[in-house]
């Protein structure tokens, strides 16, 4: 049974949207840059390497503890170009507010940009506004669009993980997408979690300055840690082996999850990275990660393998082995 | 030692020594089935299957709410949603699941008012805030949820909600039990009795299934170490050829059970002959609303036609409920049936054997 309209799950960032984007997207748009389906794409003009990107941001609610739509808008798009290997320069960012909408809300959100712009040292070139009927949009929902150099020596890319690769994660998953749920309505949690929402760009910086082996950066953002590896050992085209007791969850996320029936390896985050890195700088780059003020809880999470290519396979905590698969519904809708 | 958190029971420690004690005791092959999704679910995220010997087969049962909801079931919530002013309220699962031409979740993208929940009191009040429209809530689940769903019954009438209806699909456990055991083909050597709904109903709830088969069964909970626990009572009594009825969820289940929240079901439902995809009618095994709350009886305020719903061609999902069938021998599974575009419910659930077999297992 084919559908013929637009489900929440296209969104999901999963399988359902990945297939949007084959059937529809690149079809109408078909360029060898775009065909990477990188989270930006790199661009050469006149010498140098770009890394350019672009994200749509529609989290509900609009505040929640740890962050707000437009901060998450900053960093994302700072993220995005940031896991291409680049160092942020210039953003745009458009709004789209329905009517009604308070002004000192926005004020709120426009400061809090500010600030983020700055935190992450990216300067926002230009922007645009639409205002549009109550109904016709839910509060506000804000885009943002970005460049960003990359230097010469670096080549990362989700296609470029080797067997022997070592995988670091910058800290605790499924933050975001549990904070931002447990603020929805009908949930009556009171917790003291909040979204991760950070820059990754600087913990960028001191990786890259840490090691010339790194092969891949990827934040884990919609679809959580599960699907991001999962991406990778498609594109790469190598297995992936991972080790349950070593993926830090706060024990409150945890708790959480076990309660709703969620898994947290399919969660977004918005202010962790993995990074896939040759063996011998592993340590290195550990120890950098955890220099950065959001690395601090970095661990070795796993490896790339020589079996199984294109597969991700778990051992859970007490010993077997399941397989990791991409996310196939949308467990969580807005949530950025 | 007191057991305070849930990760004492994901020991790896303990897991590996109770491992060891099965290897040792068990020798002859046999088919285990634990009935519960929440059971298939722990034992696919776990790995359970990888780590116990090869002489015992786990076979997933009829435990998942959404699978065993019947084609007609699933049609009569799709013709409710499109009756002008009404508000569908469901938990997430049954949004996917397809009927004979549509789902939940398709009538949604169609503008259909079609909400998800957490508690059956968020569509209570979801009733209280639109008094203009009529607010259904769809009861799909067994003994867990149905005390639930018959307090928003009771509720619903405290407050003087007119507009509040349930559609109930409940199932009970013990009789879909009696059922598989009627089954023509099934073999199933012990159960892994569920978890949640034991806590409910209590083990004196299985005594009447036990003393007709005398299969052995051990009621479990959740945790990696619970369920390998009671595989390993399974293979004791199954090797000692002792078959008792016996409980590893002491901390959780009781032999009553919790006799209030079967007191309110009891006020509210009444046992029905009811349809289980896959097995077919099943006496007694359904929850139907007492006569003297009809006033919130969903299938008695909406005109449902008589459906000649079919469960899809080819579509093993019957088959893989009672254990006749892994999902891998399904036609279907993986080539035309996947999580995105699922063909029967066991791959739309979070608790279904396809689903769980697409997202943890591989053939590898």
């Amino acid at each position: 049974m084919k559908t013929d309209r637009i489900l929440l799950d296209h969104g999901s960032g999963g399988k359902i949207s990945h297939s949007l984007t084959l059937d529809i997207m690149l079809p109408a748009f078909d360029n060898p840059m775009l065909s990477k389906l990188n989270d930006g794409a790199i661009l050469n003009i006149g010498g140098k390497k770009f890394a350019f990107s672009t994200d749509t941001y529609t989290v509900d609610p609009v505040f929640f503890p740890g962050g707000n739509i437009g901060e998450l808008a900053i960093y994302g798009t700072v993220n995005d170009i940031a896991m291409c290997g680049g160092s942020p320069l210039y953003l745009s960012v458009g709004l789209v507010i329905e009517e009604g909408f308070l002004i000192s809300d926005l004020e709120r959100i426009i400061k809090s940009m500010g600030a983020a712009a700055e935190k992450a040292g990216v300067k926002v070139v230009t922007g645009d506004t639409k205002v549009v009927p109550k109904g016709a949009a839910d509060k506000i929902f804000i885009n943002t669009s970005g460049i960003g150099l990359i230097p010469d020596n670096v080549d990362v890319g989700c296609d470029k993980a080797v067997p022997g690769d070592k995988i670091i994660l910058s800290g605790t998953i499924a933050d975001h997408g549990i904070t931002v749920l447990t603020q929805r309505e009908g949930m009556t949690f009171t917790s003291s979690i909040k979204s991760d929402t950070a820059p990754l760009n600087r913990m960028v910086e001191k990786i890259f300055t840490a090691s010339k082996k790194v092969h891949v950066l990827r934040d884990p953002t919609r679809g959580g840690v599960g699907t991001s590896l999962s991406e990778i050992a498609e594109k790469s085209n190598s297995g992936i082996r991972i080790y349950e007791k070593k993926i830090p969850v706060k024990n409150e996320v945890k708790s959480i999850c076990e309660l709703l029936g969620f898994d947290p390896l399919y969660i977004a985050n918005e202010g962790k990275l993995l990074a896939f890195v040759s063996p011998e700088d592993a340590d290195k780059v550990l120890s950098a990660v955890r220099e950065d003020e959001f690395g601090k809880d970095a661990c070795i999470i796993g490896e790339v393998v020589s079996g199984h290519p294109g597969k991700v396979f778990l051992e859970t905590g007490i010993g077997g082995i399941r397989m990791v698969d991409m996310l196939t519904g949308e467990q969580l809708p807005r949530i950025c | 030692m007191t057991i305070k958190h849930a990760d004492e029971y994901r020991d790896p420690e303990i897991s590996r020594k109770l491992v060891e004690q099965i290897k040792n005791l068990s020798k002859k092959n046999v088919r285990l089935m634990e009935v519960c999704g929440t059971h298939t679910m722990s034992i696919f995220r776990n790995g359970i299957r990888k780590l116990i010997p090869g002489t015992i087969s786990l076979l997933s049962g009829p435990g998942c709410p959404v699978c065993v909801t019947a084609q007609n079931e699933i049609d009569a919530f799709i013709e409710i949603s499109r009756v002008p002013d009404t508000i569908i309220t469901t938990f997430g699962d049954l949004m996917r699941v397809p009927g004979n031409e549509s789902s939940l979740q398709k009538e949604r993208a169609a503008g259909k008012d079609i909400r998800m929940v957490y508690s059956t009191f968020d569509a209570i009040e979801i009733a209280r805030k639109n008094p203009q429209k009529k607010v259904v809530f769809l009861g799909v689940g067994f003994e867990t949820t149905a005390p639930t769903v018959a307090a928003s019954i009771l509720s619903a009438r405290e407050m003087k909600i007119e507009n509040y209806f349930v559609y109930s699909a409940h199932k009970t456990v013990p009789q879909a039990l009696c059922a598989l055991m009627k089954t023509e083909g099934i073999k199933i050597d012990g159960f892994i009795l569920p978890g949640h709904v034991s806590v409910i109903i209590g083990t004196r709830a299985y005594l009447p299934f036990f003393n007709q088969y005398q299969t052995p069964c051990v009621v479990a909970g959740f945790e990696p170490s619970d369920i390998m626990q009671a595989v390993l009572m399974l293979v004791k009594q199954i090797e000692n050829k002792t078959p008792g009825l016996e409980n590893a969820y002491t901390r959780a289940v009781s032999f009553e059970g919790n006799e209030k929240a079967v007191g309110i079901m009891n006020d509210v439902f009444e046992a029905a002959d009811v349809a289980w995809r896959g097995i077919g009618i099943i006496p007694g095994s359904g929850l139907k609303i007492r006569n003297e709350f009809s006033d919130y009886d969903a299938m008695k305020k909406f005109e449902i036609s008589e459906k000649d719903s079919k469960e899809p061609r080819g579509c093993a999902c019957g088959e893989i409920l009672t254990g006749l069938k892994t999902p891998v021998e399904c036609p279907l599974y993986k080539k035309i049936c996947t999580p995105v575009d699922p063909v029967g419910p066991c791959m739309v659930s979070s608790e279904g054997t396809c689903a769980a077999y697409y997202k943890y297992h591989s053939e590898d």
